[in-house]
């Protein structure tokens, strides 16, 4: 009988049935922040419990941190006191933490692969919905809530009911210009915000076996913006090249060890699906948003679309988010003015996306009255672009370089939107008051789209940038 | 488990909240995330568009004092902050009936007793109507008999079996029966190689 990924790593990891009928699933990597873990942790010590198995659980600061400085204690009180609840939480139950002086600290989702923790085959839960990330090295990984995170610090189990599998296949070459965020951001214009929801997506096809390890997890990251929890990719020689040397990976003959066991986790050529779906890779463009959910999007040589092309059921969605965002159907997309400029997050905060970015940055300005920062994904990946000298390139061309945090996508600390200003971001969502203005307008899109619009002051097509 | 302990039935005054896709986010934006509790989230929760449209259901004196929340499709999408739910629960809401909801909210709902009920749309879009028109009417659902009631109507409601039954159980609070698996749960991870060791 052949099996999924999923078949695999689930009955690998099922501690029993529950009377629910749900699964008692074991989480083998269990990630923490700092603000959805506080009540979790007096929970615990209201019922006196420890945690179960701190060894496979680590957590670090991103959320609330600001990007600025990262000197204690914070300028912003509510932020100094989550700081002091997380640090005092992993000391009094003996969790790990990536600290800010530790030279790992960095979004939960940057620091997880790049470390080593992250592995094929593995359950990995963590009280942030982009957990999905995690998936692109071959794992189940899925967001939770706090009463869950919770149960997994109490027990390092969670009640869960198995998805059903969709495979994503895509096809073919790429063009010059088109990223992975361009990739699943056209996965979710065609399959809904919603078309995943009960399901884990399986991205499969030549499209995700030639990507690497970091644009895997940009469009593992992306899952639930189209109602997936969780999606992967089957581990092979990228995943396993990636982990080699990692420091939490395996290490000398286990890791020989370890790589027969990785690829026997990986689905089935046999297996069959819940259902498949299919794209072809080179009709996708770059990708712009224009409305307030992630699956309202066009490709940037197209025009806002007309509401009354809508499915019936989204019509007055799409009405909404074009008032809100102040745009009118059948306009190109392409020169719709911006404010600022954010490259970062847990998408696309990597070293790649800051290349990708600079390739366009580089020589160039920043247009007058665009404010632009680049928010590395982790100090780690701050000091590998500082090595190639990237922040020189942001800088020259009138970026603010900053240190690792989760910054701007949901403006948690100083970095946020003003007013009705129209970003130009590189994050995850484009919801209302996402960027911390609860009229700010958000554009998403890659990181090298970013910074054509950056430099041009417009929604800018970066093949025509880069020609 | 005492029946105050179950969720079998629900019942009170409903407020009607249309639209698709609302996201965790408008529910409670991230800047009342900074707290160590959950405490005090209840009158911010839909802050930013009660403060922009003063119309907003949340807003309008004849749904205060609702308990059951009628939604449209994929309810709660979005980020998993159970700020969310807690800042609804705390407004006064216990059960909410729409079309679909965003999974991690879903889960996060049950979590907190609070159960999550979908209904057709076509019966949906008439609740919706109904509710506006009569603020003051009970709308009750069933859990266990998968019916919700308005008035004379009746109408059928549904729930997966494993939150429908951690619910009416009373175990929607899922680590006591976690802990119950003893030393299973070690035995299930030293089988793991990566646990064990290469």
């Amino acid at each position: 009988m052949a099996h999924t990924l999923l078949d695999k790593v689930w009955d690998a990891h099922t501690v029993r049935t529950l009377p629910s009928g749900q699964t008692q699933l074991l989480i083998g990597l269990h990630l923490v922040h700092e603000v959805t873990s506080p009540q979790a942790f007096q929970m615990l010590r209201e019922a006196g419990l420890p945690v179960r198995m701190p060894g496979r659980t680590f957590a670090t600061l991103d959320h609330i941190i600001p990007t600025t400085s990262q000197r204690r204690p914070f300028g912003d009180p509510l932020a100094e006191e989550m700081t002091v609840h997380l640090l005092r939480n992993c000391k009094d139950f003996g969790v790990p933490l990536f600290d800010l002086d530790s030279g790992r600290q960095g979004i939960v989702h940057v620091i997880g692969p790049e470390l080593g923790l992250t592995q094929p085959g593995m359950t990995i839960a963590c009280g942030d919905s982009h957990t999905s990330t995690h998936g692109a090295v071959g794992a189940i990984a899925f967001g939770i809530g706090t009463s869950q995170v919770r149960d997994v610090l109490a027990s390092q189990c969670l009640a869960m009911t198995k998805p059903k599998l969709r495979q994503v296949r895509v096809e073919g070459q790429l063009s010059r210009g088109v990223y992975a965020k361009d990739v699943i951001l056209t996965i979710i214009q065609r399959l809904g915000v919603k078309g995943g929801v009960g399901f884990a997506y399986e991205y499969a096809g030549s499209v995700f076996e030639r990507m690497s390890m970091e644009e895997r997890l940009t469009v593992c990251n992306m899952s639930i913006e189209g109602g997936a929890r969780c999606g992967y990719v089957n581990p092979d020689e990228t995943t396993f090249e990636y982990l080699r040397g990692r420091p939490y990976a395996p290490a000398g003959t286990a890791f020989d060890r370890a790589v027969p066991w990785w690829r026997g986790m990986a689905t089935d050529t046999e297996a069959s699906f819940d259902d498949v779906a299919r794209l072809d890779g080179h009709t996708i463009a770059p990708v712009v948003t224009w409305g307030i959910n992630p699956g309202q999007s066009v490709a940037v040589d197209e025009r806002i679309p007309d509401p009354s092309l809508a499915p019936p059921e989204d019509r007055s969605t799409w009405h909404e988010a074009l008032q809100f965002m102040g745009l009118e159907a059948g306009r190109p997309i392409v020169g719709t003015k911006v404010n600022v400029a954010f490259i970062g997050s847990c998408t696309n905060g990597r070293l790649s996306d800051l290349r990708a970015a600079a390739e366009v940055a580089r020589g160039r300005r920043v247009a007058k009255d665009v404010r632009a920062l680049v928010v590395p994904g982790s100090q780690q990946v701050a000091k590998a672009a500082e090595t190639e000298g990237l922040h020189e390139v942001f800088r020259d061309a009138g970026f603010e370089w900053r240190q690792a945090g989760c910054s701007m996508c949901l403006g948690m600390n100083d970095d946020k939107l003003v007013g009705r200003e129209v970003s130009a971001s590189s994050s995850n969502r484009n919801f209302k008051g996402r960027q911390g203005s609860p009229t700010g307008r958000t554009l998403l899109m890659s990181p090298a789209m970013v910074a054509a619009a950056a430099v041009t002051g417009v929604v800018a097509d970066v093949r025509e940038v880069l020609r | 488990m005492s029946p105050a302990d179950s969720r079998r039935n629900v019942a009170g005054r409903a407020i009607a909240l249309p639209g698709n896709d609302i996201d965790t986010d408008r529910i409670i934006p991230a800047r009342h995330l900074k707290s160590v509790t959950f405490e005090g989230l209840g009158e911010h929760v839909f802050g930013d568009e009660r403060q922009a449209v003063p119309e907003h259901p949340f807003n309008r004196p004849r749904f205060q004092g609702a308990s059951i929340l009628v939604v449209g499709q994929n309810f709660g999408c979005g980020s998993s902050r159970e700020h969310a739910p807690h800042a609804l629960r705390l407004w006064g809401i216990r059960a909410i009936v729409g079309g679909s909801y965003g999974e991690i909210f879903f889960g996060n709902c049950t979590a907190l007793g609070i159960p999550c009920l979908t209904a057709a749309p076509e019966e949906l879009a008439w609740l919706m109507t109904e509710v506006e028109r009569h603020p003051q009417r009970q709308l009750s659902v069933d859990l266990e008999a998968g019916e919700g009631r308005f008035g004379d109507r009746a109408f059928p409601v549904w729930l997966p079996a494993g939150p429908k039954s951690q619910l009416v159980s009373g175990t929607w609070n899922a680590l006591g029966v976690l802990l119950e698996a003893g030393d299973t749960i070690e035995r299930t991870a030293h089988a793991l190689p990566y646990v064990a060791g290469y």
